[in-house]
């Protein structure tokens, strides 16, 4: 045995026995799941690739799927709290990436013990595929921030306790310099959430309006006029979660309605549509073996764009397969099973009938970026092929020519 | 889980093949493939087999090979699929190997692995690993029968022939030379993977072990099946990079062509689809390597997914280049042929899904 697997064995040793240490001393079938999830924090079982006393113990990051097996496997709570998938996805690796010391100890435990429940404060109405142009104004005023502007697409914002916001903070220089990124209390008497109905029925989403939102500069994260750099950092995590979504085992997410109605209802099968079926069944096989070779490829190290082709391909082939899902079913494909407007706990792009999952799936190519935006990056940040011609770029912010706000 | 990367073996390996390709078989000289005349490429395949070692990669070191997997043998087909190089490493040191090592033979197959002999598995090129083989006629008097669009033949000098025996499937071999042998090239859509028909009238051959050789056809049927993938992924690649350091390059209307946005998100997506093909590729070499129980499955898919990527990205490279794709005297043809004849060998992408249908329960009727 070489000298480096010896210490990667001596490390999971001493990792077991932590996780062990834990479960000991809280057996997670009696404690209170808020409580456990401190315990685990502060144990550096949080994440085992951040820094001491932020959660972690300074180990690689591939260490961290042993805990989490092991953890899982004791009926552990998951981190963050039931479905806290911004603040665990997003929030926490740009927090870990870009704050202090003490900003990651302010932020990180209340986040992973699901004290704070995170939403995302990034599009508005005038700034989609173009994030860098948002109009949400920050103004300094004394230690704080007054924050006043609209943002929109936000899901989870009515049960948030806190944001990750990019805001502008300059408009007088060019657009990428003028932005800063925060972390914002939901809970502030000038923030006002509305539901925002969607084509399948529901509001999973909500439009936030800020108005004199007070956020401490203490609350800033990375420097004033450097939020571009850290929101693409939260963006790119984002890809790699909802590209991941192509699953970990063969015949998991949208692919599984149609396999599994076809082995179930003879009826439905015709020899045309059977090769369309095997054809979407390849490719969500291959996508399912490409997430994993992305997982192999990232093990070390922060998502870069490569998240980007990973998740175009999930958005095609969930648009793909449900529309396919509907036809399979010449009858029942013309029926919704609900159209009352309510606002979900939680999504599930695979959850309900054939027709809100058809609907829904329209909404994989554009958000967490277009696929259009994607392809942009993928030719320009990984191919490196010429940027478009980008008529804003040495342009003030206050004298571009903003259009149409939708 | 199957490593999808590659180790730093197999990229040492990668390095040295891809050297010898640039070396010994640039584009303008496999363009010789579609001379008047047959054009003779034996150095370089004596170079690949023999002095870097590859024809014994599959062979097991008992037998004077390299004792290596399918992972490496993968490797060597991007490479060959790269440089669309007119060796004969698939159908000797691939399918013949493969197939006389599962029947039994040990003595052919050290004079495979030392690069000595070149052998080829007589068979069409579009058998499909679930095909039912027949195999030529055999008497007292020998082998008589007729196999068409068979690969590697006039390179061989064994050739590794499927015979229905009175029990079953036999493999025999038989000297390309020998009498009763008739060898006759054929042209071809792909010149550099060249083929020919053979006819065997009353030619003595000898019986390789005694078992029924099905399963020994099969397995190097799927094996070829699984790592042509490889060879498509390499070109694929090839296509790619081309087209993309061309459209770098050429200027029209005062600009790249590659700052178009129809151009650069048709790249963008070429790009995805080579890097999917890429994971196809290598979970179906890893699987086949470890004989792991979803190897078949894997080879299914590898072979439903990466022949249309190849012709995909053969198709781009004419397109993007525009009227200089279209010309003889650029290679871009030299990898759609290759491309578009890989679609057909070892059967369709529809025959592929038709059986996978069958192997993952998802029946047509």
């Amino acid at each position: 045995m070489g000298a480096e697997e010896q210490a990667e064995q001596a490390i999971a040793l001493d990792l077991r026995g932590r996780v062990q240490a834990l479960l000991d001393e809280h057996d997670p079938a009696s404690s209170d799941p808020r409580e456990f999830l401190a315990a685990r924090f502060d144990a550096g079982l949080a994440w085992v690739h951040f820094p001491r006393g932020s959660g972690g113990l300074d180990l690689p990051r591939s260490f961290q799927s042993q805990v989490e097996t092991e953890l899982a496997a004791a009926g552990a709570p998951p981190g963050g709290g039931p479905h806290n998938g911004i603040g665990m996805g997003m929030a926490a690796p740009t927090i870990a990436a870009f704050g202090t010391a003490e900003q990651q100890r302010k932020f990180l435990r209340p986040l992973f013990t699901g004290e704070h429940f995170y939403c995302q404060l990034f599009s508005e109405p005038g700034a989609g595929s173009d994030l860098a142009g948002v109009s949400t104004r920050a103004v300094r005023d004394g230690d704080d921030w007054i924050v006043n502007g609209q943002k929109v697409w936000t899901s989870s914002a009515q049960k948030a306790q806190r944001a990750i916001l990019v805001a502008r903070t300059d408009p007088t220089v060019p657009k990428h310099q003028g932005l800063t990124y925060f972390v914002c209390d939901m809970t502030d008497s000038g923030v006002e959430v509305r539901p925002l109905r969607q084509i399948t029925g529901e509001a999973e989403f909500n439009e936030v309006f800020l108005t004199d939102v007070r956020v401490p500069d203490a609350n800033r994260l990375g420097p004033e006029g450097g939020g571009w750099k850290v929101a693409t950092t939260t963006l790119n995590n984002e890809r790699v979660a909802i590209g991941s979504m192509a699953g970990i085992t063969r015949e998991t997410g949208m692919i599984s309605k149609v396999t599994g109605a076809w082995r179930a209802e003879p009826q439905l099968r015709n020899p045309a549509m059977h090769d369309e079926l095997m054809r979407l069944w390849v490719e969500a096989e291959v996508a399912r073996l490409t997430g994993l070779r992305l997982r192999q490829l990232l093990t070390a190290g922060q998502p870069g764009p490569e998240g980007a082709g990973m998740k175009v391909t999930f958005a095609r082939l969930a648009q793909a397969i449900s529309g396919f899902e509907i036809e399979l079913h010449p009858e029942s494909g013309l029926r919704y099973d609900d159209w009352t407007m309510r606002q979900p706990e939680r999504v599930d792009f695979t959850g309900r009938e054939p027709g809100y999952r058809y609907l829904r799936a329209r909404g994989n190519s554009i958000e967490g970026g277009t696929s259009e935006i994607l392809r942009n990056t993928i030719a320009e940040r990984i191919l490196g092929l010429p940027p478009e011609h980008r008529v804003d770029k040495d342009v003030a912010f206050k004298d571009l020519d903003k259009g149409a706000a939708r | 889980m199957t490593d999808l990367l590659y180790s730093d073996t197999e990229e040492a390996l990668r390095d040295s093949v891809r050297r010898l390709f640039a070396d010994r078989c640039p584009p303008e000289s496999v363009m010789e493939a579609y001379g008047p005349a047959p054009h003779d490429f034996s150095d370089v395949w004596h170079a690949l087999a023999a002095d870097l070692g590859m024809a014994g990669l599959l062979v097991p070191e008992e037998f004077g090979g390299a004792g290596a997997s399918a992972r490496e043998a993968a490797v060597v087909m991007e490479e060959i699929g790269r440089a669309v190089a007119p060796v004969p490493f698939l159908s000797s040191a691939v399918l013949a190997t493969v197939a006389l090592l599962e029947a039994g033979d040990t003595e052919t197959v050290k004079g495979l692995a030392a690069g000595s002999l070149t052998a080829a598995l007589v068979l069409p090129l579009s058998t499909a690993p679930d095909d039912v083989v027949a195999g030529v006629g055999v008497s007292r008097d020998g082998l008589t029968g007729r196999v068409t669009s068979v690969a590697g033949v006039s390179e061989a000098d064994v050739l590794v022939v499927p015979v229905a025996g009175p029990d079953g499937l036999e493999l025999h071999t038989i000297p390309r030379d020998a009498s009763g042998v008739a060898v006759s090239p054929v042209l071809t859509l792909d010149m550099t993977r060249p083929l020919a028909n053979v006819q065997f009238s009353s030619a003595a051959s000898s019986r390789v072990g005694t078992a029924s050789a099905d399963p020994a056809v099969r397995a190097a049927l799927e094996t070829g099946a699984a790592l042509l993938a490889s060879e498509q992924l390499g070109i694929a690649q090839w296509c790619f990079d081309t087209t993309l350091g061309y459209v770098k390059q050429r200027k029209q209307f005062g600009r790249a062509i590659g700052s178009y946005q129809a151009i650069k998100h048709r790249l963008a997506d070429l790009w995805i689809e080579v890097n999917s093909a890429t994971t196809a590729a290598r979970y179906a070499a890893g699987t086949c390597a470890r004989r792991d129980d979803d190897a078949t499955i894997a080879a299914a898919v590898a072979q439903a997914y990466c022949s249309g990527v190849a012709v995909h990205a053969a198709e781009e490279c004419v397109q993007l280049h525009g009227g200089i794709g279209m010309t003889w005297e650029y290679p871009a043809h030299l990898y759609l042929k290759r491309a578009k004849s890989d679609q057909l060998a070892f059967g369709t992408a529809y025959r592929h899904r038709a059986r996978l249908a069958d192997l993952v329960d998802l029946p047509v009727s």
